[in-house]
């Protein structure tokens, strides 16, 4: 591994733990759109504080940053409040509009200066080995921008783990946290101010865009594994490392932009997931959905064989060789069903004739009793 | 500043006058559906999950505008689908699945222009600023206007075809379901034409900024009517007229060798007409709300007797 992907890749992974944990919080309050909408703003912060300051390395533009995230949730939930444009809509009023204040005082104030727009919406992850040191005590500690996003990763745990009875509550009953005085409005502003920090702390390195897939696609594939919420936490931190771990090397492999192919990757370990997952993957429903239709027509044979046992019509209903004609099932499934309910103990079969056994006939009143009706 | 009468007339300026308004038509009277089934965000997503279509048609020898709109509506439209079966699946919330497939395809499409611009040196850097940023007033070519009639023109005429099957299923999509309309097929079809009218004007005023164009128009005329058809009309009106109004100012902000692209002062323009809807929309409108808050307060003081 060559020197610039080591420094790439710890950047990556840095960013994409700080943004694995807000992302969780912002999938589960579907608050995902807020997240893309707020990765687009931050120009229009940045570009804004530029103006007022005309310093490029001005902290205000951070500070800007970071109001503008802010000031789009509020603008979007003033819309809201309306009641006259719904939630979809106002995201959909607000952060078009901020961008292009963002882009067009950007186009007729500082044409000269540089503000390059492939690094601008693309990130630039292929420089990390060329960004300054940061010092700690004088002693060298990391690149700058790693070191920033390792910090604000550290923060965003701590925040999680010291609020997570907090963010639990609001998350799923917001009514309930408000009537036990939690104060859910405070939490979700401070929830929106730390996805704004985090947005704009992965800005640099990652871009705009990208970072949503940061934010959204690590929770997302946590989410299909677990329903507890600590869990899907740590997950999501896993699903992030290994999408930036393989996404940094696949991009140096192939030459290609890392941020994006991050991305792809972080997509790609979410489609793997959707089909692999254990209970809730694509593959797990397909495989429950065969056994439930094997299940049920065992239990329709016992019901079938228990509602004419002892009857004049025994001998026809019960025959092996006439199931098919009374049950409407294609003969080529009659022999499956029958040996699967033989080896289950349901039926056993004497020449041409069924006959259900103690068990079966449980069986098949249990199964009769759970009818609907 | 040249009078507007001169500037409508000004020939260098017409394709972009022409282009826009179509434009704003199109993208409004879409959008008026998009917004009525609460799908606002459609246009954001296909305009980004257009990138990698645009750079494989380019990849499969596409180098016609029309090859390269088809390539970026038909990987738009693969994201909107697999939105769709996720949701469909009950696999993700509606919101973090346009997100991910947001996100997803538009890394794809980065990843893929990467390899473009290595291939054939020099072609897209343009290109791609010009696809997130949106054209500068007077670069478009009457030329460049054959795709939106070309493919806007069949888009609107889809619309019209199934309008009463399309505003079932944006009103009531079980009942729909229920009569024996086939939901889904229709739900693709009204799907495809947002993606058609997204992609369009992807060139014209750029990624972020096209979704503005598909929430505005329509978010304004949902202020004035209660009724699709009107909606429709007046979606697309607003729509083209904010296209005309937001391309001269870009044109009027420009200054020679400062050149101010028509995204941004179309999208301002569009939305300053929303607001200005919310505003003072009668009987919807906050202004008329508030009028008859305060009339309803004094009629009920009145009669409990109070001074």
């Amino acid at each position: 591994m060559s020197f610039a992907e080591r420094e790439a890749m710890l950047l990556v992974l840095v960013t994409a733990l700080a943004c694995a944990v807000p992302g969780v919080l912002l999938v589960l309050r579907r608050l995902a759109l807020i997240g893309d909408a707020i990765g687009h703003v931050l120009l229009f912060g940045v570009v804004g504080m530029y103006y007022l300051t005309g310093d490029l390395d001005s902290p205000w533009l951070v500070v800007g940053a970071v109001l503008s995230g802010v000031l789009t949730v509020a603008l979007v939930e003033l819309l809201e409040g309306t009641q006259l444009v719904r939630g979809d809509a106002a995201i959909g009023l607000v952060f078009p509009a901020l961008f292009s204040v963002g882009t067009l005082v950007a186009s007729m104030h500082f044409r000269d200066t540089h503000l390059d727009v492939d690094q601008v919406l693309l990130g630039h992850v292929e420089y990390a080995s060329s960004a300054p040191m940061a010092h700690l005590f004088g002693v060298p500690i990391g690149r700058r921008p790693t070191v920033a996003l390792a910090t604000l990763g550290l923060v965003n745990v701590g925040l999680a783990a010291l609020f997570f009875k907090e963010l639990k509550l609001t998350t799923f009953d917001a009514a309930l946290a408000a009537t036990l005085g939690f104060l859910p409005a405070l939490v979700h502003y401070g929830l929106m101010t730390v996805v704004s920090l985090t947005a704009v702390a992965a800005f640099d390195s990652v871009g705009p865009v990208l970072v949503v897939a940061f934010l959204v696609l690590p929770a997302l594939t946590a989410r299909l594994l677990s329903d507890r919420l600590h869990v899907v936490f740590v997950l999501s931190l896993v699903a992030a490392a290994v999408g930036a771990v393989l996404g940094v090397r696949a991009a140096f492999f192939f030459h290609t932009n890392t941020a994006g192919m991050v991305a792809v990757t972080l997509g790609v370990l979410y489609g793997v997931t959707l089909l692999v997952a254990p209970k809730r993957g694509l593959i797990a429903a397909e495989w429950q959905r065969f056994r439930r239709r094997r299940t049920f027509a065992e239990t329709v044979l016992t019901i079938h064989l228990a509602e004419h046992e002892d009857t004049p019509a025994e001998p026809d209903e019960s025959a092996f060789s006439g199931l098919h004609r009374h049950l409407d099932w294609q003969p080529a499934d009659v022999t499956g069903v029958v040996r699967r309910a033989e080896r289950h103990g349901l039926v056993t079969r004497t020449g041409d004739a069924l006959r259900l056994t103690p068990e079966g006939r449980r069986h098949a009143r249990e199964a009769f009793a759970h009818l609907p009706g | 500043m040249e009078p507007l009468f001169d500037l409508l007339g000004d020939p260098a300026l017409r394709p972009t006058l022409l282009a826009t308004a179509v434009l704003g038509a199109l993208s409004g009277g879409v959008g008026a559906f998009a917004v009525v089934r609460r799908q606002s965000l459609q246009g954001d997503v296909v305009s980004h999950a257009a990138l990698p279509g645009v750079a494989c048609a380019f990849w499969l020898g596409g180098r016609s505008e029309v090859v390269l709109i088809l390539g970026a509506a038909v990987s738009g439209w693969l994201a909107l689908a697999l939105v769709g079966g996720l949701v469909r699946r009950n696999l993700a919330p509606f919101d973090a699945a346009l997100a991910a497939m947001l996100a997803t395809f538009f890394g794809l499409g980065i990843v893929l222009m990467g390899g473009l611009q290595r291939a054939y040196p020099g072609t897209n850097a343009v290109r791609l600023q010009q696809y997130l940023f949106g054209a500068e007033a007077a670069t478009v070519r009457m030329a460049d206007l054959a795709p939106l009639v070309l493919l806007g023109g069949p888009a609107l005429l889809v619309l019209v075809a199934f309008w009463k099957e399309f505003k079932l299923l944006s009103f009531d999509p079980d009942f729909a379901a229920s009569l024996g309309f086939p939901v889904r097929r229709l739900d693709w079809l009204l799907t495809a034409v947002v993606v058609v009218a997204v992609v369009l004007g992807l060139q014209t005023v750029g990624v972020v900024l096209m979704s503005a164009l598909i929430v505005a128009p329509a978010a304004a005329a949902r202020q004035w009517t209660d009724r699709l058809g009107p909606l429709v009309v007046l979606a697309m009106t607003l729509g083209a007229a904010s296209g005309v109004a937001g391309t001269l100012l870009s044109h009027t902000l420009s200054e020679r060798g400062r050149a101010v692209p028509t995204g941004p002062t179309i999208v301002l323009t569009i939305t300053a007409v929303a607001l200005a809807s919310l505003a003072f929309a009668p009987r919807r409108g906050l202004l008329a709300a508030a009028v008859r808050r305060h009339r309803q307060r004094r009629r009920f003081l009145l009669k409990a007797g109070a001074p």
